[in-house]
C-alpha cells in the first residue's frame, strides 16, 4: 500500500483540528461548520488511499445531505444558544475523561504499530482494480452482484427511516407554539 | 527509488484518534445536536478504517461495508434529528442537563 505522505499530513492534520473545534466550540453552528470541514479532509484522505467512490459519496451524502440536515435544523430550532457544557463537569470526572482516553488511544496506537503485519489475501489490488476499469466500476458490479440483498434491505430501511422521522417529527405536541 | 509512504499503522492511529475525539465529545457535550455530530464523527473514523483495512488486504468488501455504514449514518441522522425536533417542541430545550422527565 502506497500513500502520499504529504496529502495524507495534510488531510490528517486538519480533519484532527477540526474535529478538536467540533467537540471544544461552545456554538452548534460553528461546530456544524468544522464538522463539514473534518467530512472534506475525510474525502480527501479516502482518495489519497485510493477510494474513489467513497470519497464522492463522503462529500455528496456527508458534507452534502447530512449537514444540510443538521444546519437546517440548527436554523429551524434557533438552537444556537452557546452553552459552557465542559466547565458543569466536576473536575475529577473531566480529568478521569481525558486520561482514559488519552490512555486508550495510546493503547490502540501501541497496538496498530506492534501488531504483524496482515498478509494481503483479497484479489483487488491497486493494480488489478485499475486494470479491471477503476474503483468505482469495480465497486459498482460488487454491489449489484455479491451484495444486491443487502442493497435491497437498504432501500427498505431508507423508507422506514422516511415515514419515522415524519411521522416523529410531523406529530402534534399539547401545548405546542403552532410551529407545524 | 525510495519514495516515503505512509505506513498503515500511521493512518489506523489517525482513524482512533478521530474516533476518541468524538468518544470525549459525546462525554463532554450536553447539546444533544453537538452530541450527534460527534457520533458522526465517530462513524466517519470507523469508515476510514475500513477503508483503510480494505486498502491493506487488497479486499474491496472494506469498501462495501463503507457504503452500508454511509446509508445508515443517513437514516439515522435523519431519525435522530426529527427527534430532536420533537424533543425541542415539547420540552424547548435542546440541553441534556434540562431534559430529566425520567429522573425519579
Amino acid at each position: 500500500m502506497t500513500i502520499s505522505p504529504v496529502f495524507f499530513y495534510i488531510f490528517a492534520g486538519m480533519a484532527t483540528a477540526f474535529a478538536l473545534i467540533t467537540i471544544l466550540k461552545k456554538s452548534p453552528a460553528a461546530a456544524a461548520f468544522s464538522l463539514v470541514m473534518v467530512f472534506f479532509s475525510f474525502a480527501g484522505i479516502y482518495a489519497v488511499l485510493g477510494a474513489h467512490l467513497v470519497s464522492a459519496l463522503q462529500v455528496i451524502v456527508y458534507a452534502g445531505a447530512i449537514m444540510v440536515l443538521f444546519v437546517f435544523v440548527i436554523m429551524l430550532l434557533n438552537a444556537d444558544s452557546p452553552s459552557l457544557d465542559a466547565a458543569r463537569s466536576p473536575m475529577w470526572l473531566r480529568v478521569l475523561g481525558l486520561g482514559t482516553g488519552a490512555v486508550l488511544l495510546c493503547f490502540f496506537v501501541w497496538a496498530f504499530k506492534n501488531s504483524a503485519p496482515l498478509a494481503a489475501t483479497g484479489n483487488y489490488s491497486a493494480q488489478q482494480v485499475a486494470q479491471m476499469g477503476g474503483n468505482t466500476r469495480v465497486l459498482s458490479r460488487l454491489l449489484f452482484s455479491e451484495w444486491v440483498y443487502p442493497f435491497e434491505l437498504t432501500s427498505a430501511l431508507i423508507l422506514a427511516g422516511i415515514v419515522g422521522a415524519v411521522a416523529i417529527a410531523k406529530r402534534k405536541v399539547p401545548g405546542d407554539g403552532g410551529v407545524s | 527509488m525510495n519514495v516515503p509512504v505512509v505506513q498503515p499503522w500511521v493512518v489506523l492511529s489517525f482513524c482512533s484518534a478521530i474516533f476518541f475525539i468524538g468518544l470525549a465529545g459525546v462525554l463532554i457535550r450536553r447539546n444533544i445536536l453537538i452530541i450527534i455530530m460527534c457520533i458522526e464523527l465517530m462513524l466517519n473514523a470507523v469508515n476510514l478504517t475500513l477503508v483503510t483495512y480494505s486498502e491493506m488486504l487488497n479486499d474491496l468488501n472494506g469498501e462495501m461495508a463503507v457504503f452500508f455504514v454511509i446509508v445508515v449514518a443517513a437514516v439515522e441522522s435523519a431519525i435522530g434529528l426529527s427527534l430532536v425536533i420533537a424533543v425541542f417542541r415539547t420540552l424547548r430545550t435542546v440541553d441534556t442537563d434540562s431534559i430529566q422527565s425520567l429522573r425519579g
